[in-house]
């Protein structure tokens, strides 16, 4: 596209946000509770969040690079990076948070049938349908492939038994996309990728209370639960394909939470610490690993963009999101610890009037932050990916 | 800001990348080593010359290319890889930077041209302890004369002109004028170096004072990460060869969890320093207000990178790490000196937390 149509894309899309994006809108969350999943109870905290979703998903803009066909966008890389900074020019809200967008959508474009795109692709983009994910077991965590909930072909349906667990969101979801076997007699062979209706008799959800105090993970049962023939993915068995490129999809999004905290280290340590006479921190061990984490969150965020540059230029950059995953959940990790440091007794509060929501949040933070390098594949096994797939270092045999 | 190389830039690299390979390679250095010319090797600096590098930066007009920084911190990143022992870093990358940012018509002149030529060698004289602490040079100065000692001259002992830093700006000094005297330092690097005492000698000021110093600084240490990412880069890629081919209990080594991970972990370091590295060179090209603070990531990150993946290169070849024959300690003697030249990771961490106001 030539660059007089992208500026005149970026004219429209400026004048098109200017009266269509609420002022409330314009804004950082300033609780999670404001943020909207969506869903068949779908919570709005504010009236705009509602509109502005409507208005993003009338658009396809939840969903920029989608095609049109599937109610996307259809936009161009080049147009999405200018819609990308649009809204960042003027501080927008994301419209819609969804696992469906991040994980299930991307997949679905590459390896469903038309079918299965023109019923699930829309409702996700407008934020009707809020999905989960059906992948580890009480057994199956860092090694997967070693999923055992049970489908069984019954001829007009499939027949699913077994228990997935650390389902984020389960209890709020409309729909799992989930991993089930289907041949006991091999391992990554005879798994399968289908879709299944949270409300159909059998499935049972359970949160899980985690250190934090919070609960964004459940239990999820499946007790002689019917799914529909026509929502199994890509073929029998044939499953881990799918399911290994959705990973690449959600370790690209944990990666990134390492640009979301909303309070400075910097700033907390200025407060708690103190300067000396020459405006340096009173504590040269501490602000020395401060320095430190912030030319890694510098040396991160410059990657990033690198990666971005190089997949443009049509690069396969595919093979680094272990790599990303590993540094964004380490540097996040990293900088919740010297939170808490730096805070010192300001960051031992629970609960109560003692202590500043800034400050609680700094400790639910910190707790939270390590489910980080577990997520989505640990630490460990993201490293033996990068050895293996980029570095070429083999298996011992 | 872009991390793109364009076709000029690309071409640049490949030819930089082919000659160092063919040209220059580790045995170079090894056999400059072994004749104990403690760094001279002037006819591989001509050759280098008639490449055209020694004028990288220096603008047509003056008989160079005007290629830029990013262009200059491709070739020395290749140069990295296989050692080069040249005065590349000191001559086309801070003698000639120093020169168009602080120099007089007539300085330019009369240097310039002869940089590109490969003619004229530089070196930046900016310790005067064994740590870098550019903020307390003690130098004296008074009527154009200069009086003070500067240690560890990186190209110090056959620079033809040395660039002094004093408190209050660059001087521009012949090394045989009178008053100066260098005591030749025989360096684990093989690269030499000189301790040099300055007595009245003859000085000229450049332009610019104490922020061209810092200029000049932030240059040197940009262009010396780059150096450093190529001997990390090229470093790491022979240890992970050895990793798919040294055997141990029936396996490769390369297939032990333990060293998976360490290589895995050192990838990722220097995919990470490697955009600061680039990051900062662009900042130079497009003259950047936050120069000083790309440089200090750069060379911070440069240096804990490169010691690591320096050290893991002796520890995972084993016993042959340890020897003469293999390149291992070459690279390792180089990072070590290399690490610290201008500010180690220690320096720019704490110049780094000053810029941002911590």
């Amino acid at each position: 596209m030539t660059d007089v149509k992208l500026e005149q894309f970026r004219k429209e899309t400026r004048a098109w946000l200017e009266e269509n994006c609420p002022a409330s809108m314009r804004s950082t969350f300033t609780s999670e509770d404001e943020i909207v999943w969506g869903g068949r109870n779908a919570k709005f905290a504010n009236p705009d969040s509602k509109l502005w979703l409507d208005r993003m998903a009338e658009r396809g803009w939840t969903a920029p690079t989608w095609p049109k066909e599937y109610s996307g966008g259809g936009l161009s890389k080049e147009e999405n990076l200018i819609l990308q900074s649009e809204l960042k020019r003027i501080n927008a809200r994301v419209p819609l948070y969804s696992f469906g967008l991040w994980m299930l959508g991307p997949v679905l474009l590459e390896y469903a049938n038309e079918e299965q795109k023109k019923r699930h692709l829309p409702p996700a983009i407008r934020g009707e349908i809020r999905w989960c994910q059906g992948y580890s077991e009480p057994g199956a965590g860092s090694d997967l492939a070693g999923l055992q909930t049970k489908c069984e072909d019954k001829g007009d349906h499939w027949l699913i038994n077994g228990q997935k667990i650390w389902t984020s969101y389960a209890n709020y979801a409309d729909w799992c996309f989930c991993l089930v076997r289907t041949d006991t007699s091999v391992k990554h062979e005879g798994i399968s990728f289908i879709l299944i209706d949270m409300t159909s008799p059998g499935v049972e959800t359970r949160p899980i209370k985690l250190i934090s105090g919070n609960s964004p993970f459940c239990e999820t049962f499946f007790t002689d639960v019917k799914v529909a023939k026509e929502n199994m993915v890509g073929k029998l068995n044939g499953g881990w394909e799918i399911a290994k490129r959705l990973l690449q999809y959600e370790r690209s999004n944990i990666s990134g939470f390492g640009s979301g905290a909303r309070t400075d280290v910097v700033d907390i340590a200025k407060q708690n610490v103190g300067l000396d006479e020459d405006g340096r921190l009173d504590d040269r061990d501490l602000r020395a690993r401060i320095a430190e984490h912030k030319m890694f969150e510098r040396a991160y965020a410059l990657t990033a963009q690198r990666a971005a540059e190089e997949a443009k230029a049509g690069g396969n950059v595919s093979h680094i999101t272990s790599m990303f995953k590993v540094a964004g959940a380490t540097l996040n990790i990293d900088r919740c610890e010297l939170m808490v440091e730096a805070a010192g007794s300001r960051a031992f509060g629970w609960a109560g009037e003692g202590y500043g929501a800034d400050e609680l949040a700094v400790t639910r933070g910190w707790l939270r932050s390590k489910g980080n390098s577990i997520e989505g594949g640990t630490t460990e096994v993201n490293l033996n990916v990068v050895a293996k797939r980029v570095l070429g270092l083999r298996d011992t045999q | 800001m872009t991390f793109t190389l364009s076709e000029e830039q690309t071409l640049l690299k490949d030819a930089a990348r082919d000659f160092c390979r063919e040209q220059a390679p580790v045995t170079r250095l090894r056999k400059m080593r072994d004749d104990k010319k403690n760094g001279r090797d002037p006819e591989l600096w001509a050759e280098m010359a008639a490449m055209g590098w020694a004028g990288i930066l220096v603008p047509e007009e003056f008989g160079g290319a005007g290629l830029g920084y990013v262009g200059l911190g491709l070739v020395l990143e290749q140069a990295g890889r296989t050692l080069v022992a040249s005065p590349l870093h000191s001559t086309a990358l801070v003698g000639a930077s120093a020169l168009l940012l602080g120099g007089s018509d007539a300085q330019k002149k009369e240097w310039l041209p002869k940089i590109a030529a490969g003619e004229v060698t530089f070196a930046l004289a900016v310790d005067e302890s064994a740590h870098h602490a550019p903020a307390k040079s003690k130098l004296k100065v008074a009527g154009g004369k200069i009086s003070g000692t500067k240690k560890y001259v990186a190209d110090g002992h056959t620079a033809d002109l040395l660039l002094v830093v004093g408190g209050d700006g660059l001087y521009l000094v012949k090394a045989d004028a009178s008053g100066v005297t260098r005591r030749e330092l025989i360096t684990v690097d093989s690269r030499g170096a000189a301790d040099i005492t300055f007595d009245n000698a003859p000085a000229e000021k450049l332009e610019g004072g104490a922020k061209l110093v810092q200029q000049v600084l932030d240059r040197a240490a940009i262009g010396l990460a780059a150096e450093m990412l190529g001997q990390a880069q090229e470093a790491f890629e022979i240890t992970n060869e050895y990793l798919k081919t040294r055997k141990q209990f029936g396996q490769y080594i390369g297939s032990f969890q333990a060293l998976q991970h360490r290589a895995a972990k050192m990838f990722t370091d220097i995919e990470l320093t490697r955009s600061c590295i680039l990051a900062a060179l662009d900042a130079l090209d497009r003259d950047a207000e936050d120069v000083s603070e790309y440089a200090s990531l750069a060379k911070a990150r440069a240096s804990d990178m490169l010691h690591v993946v320096s050290n893991e290169f002796v520890q995972m070849h084993g016993g042959i790490g340890m020897t003469d024959a293999h390149d291992a300690g070459l690279y390792m003697k180089r990072a070590r000196v290399a690490e610290a030249l201008y500010g180690g990771a220690t320096y720019h961490r704490d110049r780094y937390a000053t810029l941002l106001g911590f």
